[in-house]
C-alpha cells in the first residue's frame, strides 16, 4: 500500500518536473536567450602574484607601506577604511611615534551629546580611520574588506585599477567588438568603461592615471602598475591582517596533527595486529 | 546491553565500586563507548563518520560558545562585531574561521554518513528508529546552519534569510502572515536577527539531545556492517575499546589535519565574497546562493519553473524541497528488500552509483549557479532522477531484484568457510 502511494507521489513530482523541463526546453528552442554584454565582454581578473599568496605567504612590509601611501594620497579622498585602526599600522613596520604622527593628521569626528554638536579631534593611535564624506555621485565602498568581498580578491582590485579602456573599438578575446554588437550600450555620461567591473561601466574615474602620481620614499618607480599592485597588497592586509600569523600558526598545527595521525595509525595497526577484519 | 557476550563492567578500585552502586555513570560509559560494547569486526572506514560527526558537533559548540561571548546580535552592529572578533579579539579569527569551516566539515561528514546509510541499508529493520532520529538531526542541522549564516549580517546573510523565509510565503492563504510572523517584520531586520541568534544557540543543544537518542537507539541492535548480515556469535564482534577507539581515533586526527589545513590556509574557500559586504536591503546581489551544503536542495527548489495545473511553480518548488528530505523518513518502508547491504544488491548498486550519486552531484553543481539555462534544465533532470529514485525505483527494485548470495556470518565473510574455528580461538 505504502509503495503504491509512494509511486503516485513520485509520479506527481516527476511529471511536474517533466512539465517544467518541456516548457523550458521549448522556450530555449523557440526563443533562446541571447548572451548579455556582460557575459560576452566582462573580463576575468588578471594574474597577480603577491608575497601574501599561498600557504607560506607573508606580507612584504615595504610594499604595504607603499600601498598605504597610495591609499592615503589617492583612495582616501573617497574611500573609507573604517575597520582599520591606526594602531594596526604598527604591523606595517611603523614605530609608535610614526603611528602617532600618521594618526594625528586625521580628524576624528565625535558627537557631543551635551551640545548636540559634532566636534573633531586629532586622531590617536587607538582611533579607527575616520568616515569619508563623499559629495559626488555613486557610493564609494569602504575598502577595509574589499579584497575579501569581491571574487578574485586582490587580483580583482589590481585588474580594476589597471583595466580602464577606451570603449570605442573594444574587443573581447573572440574578436567581437562591443559597440558593434551592442550599439545601445555606450557608456553613459559620468561613468567609465572598465571590462573588469561587473556591468562594464563604473562610476569611479581612473584613480591612478599617470606614472609618478605618488612619490615613493624607498625609490621604487611609481608606475600605474606598481601603484596598483602596492595598493592591492595593502588592501589584502586591511582585509586579513591576521594572514601572516594564520599561516605561521597553521604549519606547526598541521605538522603536529600529521605526526599525531601517524602515531595513532601505528597504534591502531598494533592493536589490530592479530585481529582479522 | 546488546549482546550476551559483552564484557561486564567490574570496578576494581573501591571508589569506583562505591560510585557504581550509587550512580553507575562509569558503567554507562563503559557499555556505550568502552569495552562493554561489541561492534561488528568487519565495519570499514565508511563507519568512521558517525564518530567524526560527533567531533564536529563538539567543535561547533565550543567555538560557537566563545564566539557568542563577543558577538552582538543587533542589526546595527552585528557585521562590525564579527569584524571586531576577527581583528581585536585574541585568536578571534581562529574561532570564527574554525566555526564557519566547521559547519562545512560537519556537512561533509554528515553527507558521507547519510550516504553510507543509503548504500548499506542502515535504515532497515531493526534500525528504523536510528534512521528516523538521524534524519531529524539532519533537519535540525540545516535549520541551525541556515540561522548561523544569517548572523554575520552580510549581504548573503540578509538575502538568504529573505529568500528562505520567503519560502513560507508560498503556502496558500496563510503564507504571508506566517512569513511575517517568522521574521517579526516585513523583511529581515533586528527582530529576525535576534531570534535567529537565540535559536542558533538553542538548537545545537537540541541536536545533542537527539544525538543521545540516536546513539541509544543504535546500541539496542548494534551497528550494521558491510555484509548487512546480523551479528550471530562473539567471533563476529570486537569490543569498542580498544579496537574501535583506535580506529576512530586515528581517522579523527587525519580528519582534523585536513580541517585545520582549510582553516589556516584557505578559510574563505567555501564562503561567498558577498557576505563580506554589510547587509543592504536596497541592493540585491547578482546571485543569491546559500552555502554549498544546501546547493542540491536549492537546485530542487528552483527546478520547478512552470505552474503545474493549479499549483504555482513556487509552491511546487517548496513542496519538492521539503519533500526531498521528508522522503528519507519513509525510506525504511519504501525499500523492502530483505538484503541490507548494497554489496549484495547488483541492481540497487547500479542505481546508487550511476543514478543517485550523479544526480545529487549535478543538483549540487546547479544549485550554486545562476538560475538560468542550461542550469535549470540540468537541475530538472537531477530532480527528476532524485524523486524517481526514492519514490519509484527503490520500491520497484526491492521487489524484482535478485540479490547475490550472502555470507553465512560476519566471521565467515572475514575468514572464509574454514575460518570459524581459528577466529573463535583468536578472539
Amino acid at each position: 500500500m505504502i509503495r503504491i502511494f509512494s509511486i503516485l507521489v513520485g509520479l506527481f513530482f516527476t511529471v511536474a518536473l517533466l512539465w517544467s523541463f518541456g516548457n523550458g526546453a521549448y522556450n530555449q528552442i523557440t526563443d533562446p536567450a541571447a548572451a548579455s554584454a556582460e557575459e560576452l565582454f566582462h573580463k576575468h581578473p588578471k594574474e597577480l602574484a603577491l608575497a601574501s599568496d599561498g600557504p607560506f605567504g607573508n606580507f612584504d612590509r615595504q610594499q604595504l607601506q607603499r600601498g598605504f601611501q597610495v591609499y592615503q594620497e589617492v583612495c582616501a579622498a573617497c574611500h573609507s577604511l573604517k575597520l582599520v585602526a591606526y594602531r594596526d599600522l604598527k604591523q606595517l613596520g611603523y614605530n609608535d611615534d610614526e603611528v602617532k604622527a600618521i594618526a594625528a593628521k586625521a580628524q576624528i569626528p565625535v558627537y557631543d551629546p551635551h551640545t548636540g554638536e559634532v566636534k573633531s579631534h586629532a586622531g590617536l593611535a587607538k582611533d579607527n580611520f575616520p568616515p569619508v564624506v563623499y559629495g559626488g555621485q555613486g557610493s564609494p565602498p569602504d575598502l577595509s574588506l574589499i579584497t575579501k568581498a569581491r571574487h578574485g580578491g586582490a587580483s580583482y582590485v589590481y585588474s580594476l585599477l589597471t583595466g580602464y579602456a577606451e570603449q570605442a573599438g573594444f574587443k573581447n578575446e573572440k574578436g567581437d567588438e562591443l559597440l558593434k554588437k551592442f550599439p545601445d550600450l555606450k557608456t553613459p555620461e559620468g561613468l567609465h568603461f572598465n571590462p573588469y567591473f561587473a556591468n562594464l561601466n563604473i562610476a569611479m574615474p581612473p584613480p591612478l592615471s599617470s606614472d609618478g602620481q605618488v612619490t615613493y620614499g624607498d625609490g621604487t618607480k611609481a608606475t600605474v602598475g606598481q601603484m596598483s599592485k602596492d595598493v592591492s597588497a595593502f588592501l589584502v592586509w586591511t582585509a586579513e591582517p591576521e594572514l601572516a600569523k594564520r599561516h605561521q600558526t597553521g604549519w606547526p598545527v598541521v605538522l603536529f596533527l600529521l605526526f599525531a595521525t601517524i602515531l595513532a595509525y601505528l597504534s591502531y595497526r598494533n592493536i589490530w595486529a592479530d585481529k582479522k577484519h | 546491553m546488546s549482546f550476551p557476550w559483552a564484557n561486564e563492567y567490574k570496578p576494581s578500585h573501591p571508589f569506583m565500586q562505591w560510585m557504581d552502586s550509587r550512580l553507575p555513570l562509569p558503567r554507562f560509559v563503559y557499555n556505550a563507548v568502552g569495552a562493554g560494547y561489541p561492534v561488528p569486526r568487519n565495519i570499514n572506514y565508511w563507519w568512521n563518520f558517525g564518530f567524526l560527526a560527533l567531533i564536529c558537533l563538539g567543535l561547533q559548540i565550543v567555538t560557537g560558545i566563545v564566539l557568542a561571548m563577543h558577538y552582538a546580535a543587533n542589526a546595527g552592529i552585528a557585521f562590525d562585531s564579527v569584524e571586531h572578533i576577527m581583528r581585536d579579539v585574541n585568536w578571534g579569527w581562529l574561532m570564527r574561521y574554525a566555526h564557519g569551516n566547521g559547519a562545512s566539515a560537519f556537512f561533509v561528514v554528515i553527507y558521507i554518513h547519510i550516504f553510507r546509510g543509503f548504500y548499506f541499508g542502515s535504515y532497515k529493520p531493526p534500525r528504523e528508529m536510528v534512521w528516523l532520529l538521524g534524519v531529524a538531526i539532519f533537519l535540525l542541522m540545516m535549520a541551525t546552519a541556515f540561522m548561523g549564516y544569517v548572523l554575520p549580517w552580510g549581504q548573503m546573510s540578509f538575502w538568504g534569510a529573505k529568500v528562505i523565509t520567503g519560502l513560507f510565503g508560498a503556502i496558500p492563504l496563510v503564507g504571508e502572515p506566517i512569513q511575517q510572523w517568522l521574521l517579526g517584520g516585513f523583511a529581515p531586520d533586528n527582530a529576525a536577527l535576534n531570534r535567529f541568534f537565540s535559536l542558533h544557540y538553542l538548537l545545537p543543544f537540541v541536536i545533542v539531545a537527539v544525538v543521545v537518542l540516536h546513539i541509544w537507539a543504535l546500541h539496542i541492535p548494534g551497528s550494521t556492517n558491510p555484509t548487512g548480515v546480523e551479528v550471530k556469535t562473539e567471533s563476529d564482534t570486537l569490543p569498542f575499546f580498544p579496537y574501535f577507539i583506535a580506529k576512530d581515533g586515528w581517522a579523527a586526527l587525519a580528519f582534523l589535519m585536513i580541517y585545520c589545513a582549510v582553516v589556516f590556509f584557505a578559510p574563505n574557500m567555501l564562503g561567498h565574497p558577498d557576505n563580506y559586504i554589510p547587509a543592504n536591503s536596497m541592493s540585491t546581489p547578482a546571485l543569491i546562493v546559500p552555502e554549498w551544503y544546501f546547493w542540491p536542495f536549492y537546485a530542487i527548489l528552483r527546478s520547478f519553473t512552470f505552474d503545474f495545473f493549479f499549483i504555482p511553480a513556487k509552491l511546487m518548488g517548496v513542496l519538492a524541497m521539503f519533500g526531498s528530505i521528508l522522503v528519507w523518513f519513509f525510506l525504511p518502508w519504501l525499500d523492502k528488500s530483505p538484503v541490507r547491504s548494497g554489496n549484495y544488491r547488483p541492481l540497487f548498486r547500479k542505481f546508487f552509483w550511476f543514478g543517485l550519486i550523479p544526480s545529487v552531484l549535478l543538483l549540487g553543481y546547479c544549485g550554486g549557479s545562476h538560475a538560468a539555462e542550461p542550469y535549470l534544465m540540468l537541475s530538472q533532470i537531477g530532480s527528476f532522477y532524485y524523486f524517481a529514485h526514492f519514490l519509484i525505483i527503490l520500491p520497484i527494485i526491492s521487489s524484482i531484484e535478485r540479490p547475490d548470495p550472502l555470507p553465512f556470518s560476519i566471521t565467515e565473510s572475514v575468514l572464509g568457510h574454514d575460518g570459524n574455528a581459528a577466529l573463535g580461538a583468536a578472539a
